[in-house]
């Protein structure tokens, strides 16, 4: 790294790659988010709650997917929170070309766009599907692990905000364990969803040995934006699996979205990575490693973890799913001391004047 | 319209619903007092300066810094920056090198030989200042700035007070000085030199419509230390004084200076520079309990200076010295225990305080003098009209800085003061014939380049409770309109990069006995740079656009480069998302009023 006399980084950019913008950097390195010409694909007025993760992640996915496509894309959506809340009849949120399927299909339904865009001769055009967890790890399972097979040729997103929220906070096949839902409640010796259960679809996904597959949060948009960028440059099915925290569903206060997702990273609860080919190629990094309770604590479907009395066994068995992710996917790897430029894909660090996206050293 | 089967409605944006409705709670953008600001007795705001050597704009740096104080290379040596102790930074790693910066932007400014705006007289008015140190000048500066007529006079050969015959040159050279007096002076200053004031009332009579009395503590405190006849016994002001002028002591191969404070370290360190092989301090408690500086105490240390503490000095004869061990009782306060021992020294130098010369205002009606300083009010007046007073010669910490922010203070007040219709000095005004003038925030008001959004667009530093670009009042003001001041809690410091602090180099042990030499360096570009990236911006917004990007409803709205982001109240439901992730904590939330 190039440093002064006295050692410190030539390039340090104050908040370096964590805040949405930075006005100390290259315009050209700069996040989608933080122009003012951004697509804003998702905009005001729609009916999410108040702080709701998964509109703001839909909105940095498909404007960085606007910006990567210069706007040829199709959106399919599947039922869910995202569909209810911007598109009740007959108005719309979205300033995207966009359809709405069914809850179980917008892995079919957008492999159907796929084979008709092809027909129609529009190798131009992309196609970018988008559900909540449940419509992708349960429901459209089987149509999205048939568009994997096929390496049907569209980016698949996944929200996962760890419930059916939109009919009022089911059980999925990715809550995670101990959460409180309407179908998992805190009652019993084991309160809450069982252990042991569930789906990991991005590990799942990456044995059907698909081009691309990575984790994001809302918490890192630098990284989210990064990989959306990659995964639109490639050709084939692509899976993103994007943490979105929900304020209602997961009783966590409307200020905090960011935060708990920063925590659930932070704790290694929630790996991020990303795979080509089955194989994982990059990490993010923890910063400040937190214990698995800091992340548990700020919500209140985890709240009977505390209250009336500390469960402390149950605290261990989520701290421990925590430690095999760190362990799993090397979380704990070296921690950059000084960020020095806009953060690459999974926390590569980019020097100013490389390329956005562009993959170059740890420090 | 042909619709599609079953179509019967057109197609809408949800923009024609206002979920802004939803809100019990609003995001407000506001500006609040950086700590760095409130602690500098000068009167800078750091962070606004230091926002634009961000982004690498040095001049518009500089010139945002000499809005409040024309000494910025001095003040970048010899200050003891209590801006960077009250430094939010200070909480996640270390304090900001502001000081090192505000040094690295005046060398800057010397090399580049930028220049002060030299602004007409337009007041008509004439204002005496009697004392060149840096509380005269900085009047004067400010005087000059509000359009009067200035004329400094000071008693020695040479303008600067204690920067020049006090503060010795291995900590601020003379050169460094000269070009910031001459810069200052350039501006229209009338400097008289030479030029003693015996009776302020004469120069009343001269015909200035105001005076400011800046004389300072000149004279070294006079403990008694009975002494024997051949002893050498010298005050620290005045030995210092005369290595100044060139004309050093003859002190002796072994000095013991007796004090505790400052100047006993620039006494002890300077007899080392002239040869002393032994230089000793003798203090009478412990080191957590010195008045001086801890980083000046360490580098004397390094520097060979030895320190006897815990001891008072009984008796002084030719060649040593007689010293009493003392011991601390439960209030601090040391106790002697009748254990002697001698000390070997050539000279002893008494570094007990200074003293000021008091005889220009004797006899002065109105004037009132206790414990030896100058009475005055809220305004730095004394008890007669039209005369102030400021720095050393008023109860107050006495520093360059604080010297600097009265002198600022002091230009205020007479500016108000001369803005009164029938101001005659020595009278006070009717209070009906008060003319509507400009006010203290008049000061620092100077155009600004306009560049950037460091808080300060049309705003006047008077004015902080304002928001600069919406004009709202902060919420928590206080009644004169002042903001709150922004506390670490308020910030989302996980957007900081890691970053410690750039430490200045320091010259090599060996060269610094040996000479004059400046002891501590300056920083180089990149590393002053680096150094004013680490300022987190403390309740002022620096356009991280994290505000912009967090808003699920997509509420805020982004201004441009320096016009920052308005909030879409038709949008915003109130979520207090972009509240929790302002890394500068200067958004608010505040209920929403029917
Ligand atoms: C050895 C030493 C080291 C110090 N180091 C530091 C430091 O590192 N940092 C810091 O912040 N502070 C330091 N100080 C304190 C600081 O120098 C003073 O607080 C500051 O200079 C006071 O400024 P002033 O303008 O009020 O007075 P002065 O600087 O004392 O200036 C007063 C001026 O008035 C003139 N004058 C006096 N009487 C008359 C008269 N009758 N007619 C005309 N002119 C007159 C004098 O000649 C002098 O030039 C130090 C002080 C000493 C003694
Ligand atoms: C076949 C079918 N079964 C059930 C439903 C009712 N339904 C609509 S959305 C939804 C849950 C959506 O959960 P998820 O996909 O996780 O999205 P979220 O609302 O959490 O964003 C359910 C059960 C449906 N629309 N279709
Ligand atoms: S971080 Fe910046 S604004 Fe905050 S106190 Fe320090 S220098 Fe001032
Ligand atoms: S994030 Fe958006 S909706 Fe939430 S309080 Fe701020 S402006 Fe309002
Ligand atoms: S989040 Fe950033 S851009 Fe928004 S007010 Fe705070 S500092 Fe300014
Ligand atoms: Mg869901």
């Amino acid at each position: 790294m190039a440093t002064t006399s006295l050692g410190m980084p030539v390039k340090f950019y104050q908040v370096g790659s964590f805040a949405v913008g930075n006005r100390l950097v290259d315009p050209a390195l700069r996040s989608v988010q933080s122009g003012q010409e951004r697509a804003n694909a998702l905009t005001s007025g729609h009916r999410a709650c108040q702080g709701c993760g998964e509109a703001l992640g839909a909105r940095y996915v498909l404007d960085a997917a606007m910006r990567a496509s210069q706007g040829r894309m199709v959106t399919v959506n599947a039922t869910g929170c995202l569909e209810v809340f911007s598109t009740p009849y007959p108005e719309t949120s979205w300033r995207v070309a966009w359809l709405h399927s069914l809850f179980g299909n917008a892995p079919a339904v957008a492999t159907g766009v796929a084979a008709g865009l092809r027909a129609l001769g529009r190798d131009d055009v992309t196609v970018v599907a988008q559900g909540g967890d449940g419509g992708t790890v349960d429901i459209g399972f089987g149509a999205l692990s048939g568009m994997f097979e096929r390496n049907d040729d569209v980016l698949y997103v996944c929200y996962d905000n760890g419930g059916y929220m939109n009919t009022g906070i089911q059980r999925s096949g990715a809550t995670p364990p101990a959460a409180r839902t309407m179908t998992t409640q805190a009652v019993g010796a084991e309160p809450g969803n069982v252990f042991g259960q569930g789906k990991d679809v991005p590990r799942i996904a990456m044995a059907h040995d698909v081009p691309y597959v990575a984790t994001a949060t809302v918490a890192d948009l630098r990284d989210l934006e990064a990989k959306v960028t990659h995964a639109m440059s490639l050709r084939g099915s692509r899976y993103l699996h994007v943490l979105v925290p929900c304020p209602l569903g997961w009783g966590t206060a409307s200020s905090d979205t960011v935060k708990v997702a920063r925590l659930a990273t932070e704790s290694g609860f929630f790996p991020v990575f990303e795979a080509e080919h089955g194989v994982v190629t990059a990490v993010r990094h923890i910063r400040h490693r937190v214990p698995v309770e800091e992340y548990l604590r700020l919500q209140g479907r985890y709240a009977h973890l505390f209250r009336p009395e500390r469960r402390d066994d149950v605290i261990a068995r989520l701290q421990a799913i925590a430690d095999r992710n760190i362990e799993r996917y090397g979380l704990a790897g070296p921690v950059a001391a000084l960020e020095v430029g806009p953060v690459g894909r999974a926390g590569a660090l980019i020097e100013e004047g490389a390329a956005p996206g562009a993959r170059v050293r740890e420090v | 319209m042909d619709k599609p089967f079953a179509i019967t409605l057109d197609v809408g944006s949800s923009l024609a619903n206002h979920t802004g409705a939803w809100r019990v709670e609003r995001p407000v953008y506001v500006e609040l007092e950086p700590p760095c600001a409130h602690a500098c007795p000068a009167g800078e705001n750091p962070q606004r300066w230091l926002y634009a050597a961000e982004e690498g704009a040095y001049e518009q740096a500089w010139r945002r810094l000499v809005e409040a104080n024309p000494f910025p290379a001095v003040m970048g040596r010899v200050c003891y920056h209590p801006c960077q102790t009250a430094c939010n930074r200070g909480f996640l790693d270390e304090a900001v090198g502001i000081n090192a910066v505000e040094r690295f932007l005046g060398d800057l400014a010397i090399e580049r030989g930028w220049a002060l705006p030299v602004p007409e007289v337009t007041s008509g008015r004439r204002v005496l200042v009697v004392g060149a140190g840096p509380t005269g000048l900085s009047a004067a500066y400010h005087l000059r700035r509000l359009g009067h007529d200035v004329t400094v006079r000071d008693a020695q050969t040479a303008p600067g007070g204690m920067m020049r015959y006090g503060i010795p040159a291995y900590r601020l050279p003379r050169t460094v000085l000269d070009a910031e007096i001459d810069r200052l002076v350039a501006t229209g200053v009338h400097l008289e030199l030479g030029a003693r004031v015996g009776d302020v009332l004469d120069a009343e009579r001269e015909g200035f419509d105001a005076a400011l009395l800046a004389v300072g503590a000149q004279l070294g405190k006079r403990a008694y230390v009975p002494a024997g006849e051949a002893a050498r016994v010298l005050d620290a002001v005045t030995m210092l004084h005369d290595v100044a002028e060139g004309e050093a002591p003859h002190l002796g191969r072994r000095v013991v200076v007796y004090g505790g404070g400052n100047t006993a370290v620039d006494a002890a360190r300077t007899a080392k520079r002239l040869g002393a092989t032994d230089s000793v301090i003798v203090y009478r408690r412990t080191r957590d309990r010195m008045p001086a500086h801890d980083s000046e105490v360490a580098e004397a240390i390094e520097e060979g200076v030895r320190v006897t503490w815990l001891s008072t000095i009984r008796h002084a004869s030719a060649g040593r010295v007689l010293i009493e061990r003392m011991v601390l009782d439960e209030t601090g306060f040391p106790q002697p225990t009748g254990e002697l021992e001698e000390l070997e020294a050539d000279s002893l130098v008494l570094a007990l305080g200074q003293e000021t010369d008091l005889s220009l205002v004797e006899g002065v009606p109105g004037v009132s003098v206790v414990d030896g300083v100058i009475e005055v009010d809220d305004d730095l007046m004394t008890g007669r009209p039209g005369l102030f007073a400021g720095g050393d010669v008023v109860p107050a910490e006495r520093t360059v800085t604080v010297g600097i922010g009265h002198g600022t203070r002091a230009a205020r007040a007479i500016h108000a003061w001369l803005g009164r219709a029938d101001v005659r000095p020595g009278v006070a005004p009717d209070a009906d014939t008060a003319a509507d003038v400009g006010t203290a925030s008049d000061v620092g008001a100077a155009p600004d380049d306009g560049v950037g959004s460091g808080g300060d667009e049309g705003a006047e530093p008077g004015q902080l409770g304002a928001h600069p670009l919406t004009g709202a009042q902060v919420p928590g003001a206080d009644a004169a309109g002042n903001p709150p001041v922004a506390t670490f809690d308020q910030l989302n410091p996980w957007y900081f990069a890691d970053a410690p602090h750039a430490v200045r180099p320091r010259l090599e042990h060996a060269r610094r006995t040996s000479g004059f030499e400046e002891v501590v360096q300056g920083l180089d570009v990149t590393t002053a740079q680096y150094e004013a990236r680490r300022c987190m911006s403390c309740g002022s917004c620096f356009e991280c656009d994290n505000c912009y990007g967090v808003c699920p409803d997509n509420a805020v709205t982004k201004l441009g480069p320096g016009a920052r982001f308005r909030f879409d109240y038709d949008y915003c439901k109130g979520c207090g998302l972009c509240v929790q992730e302002c890394p500068s904590g200067s958004i608010l939330m505040v209920p929403e009023v029917p």
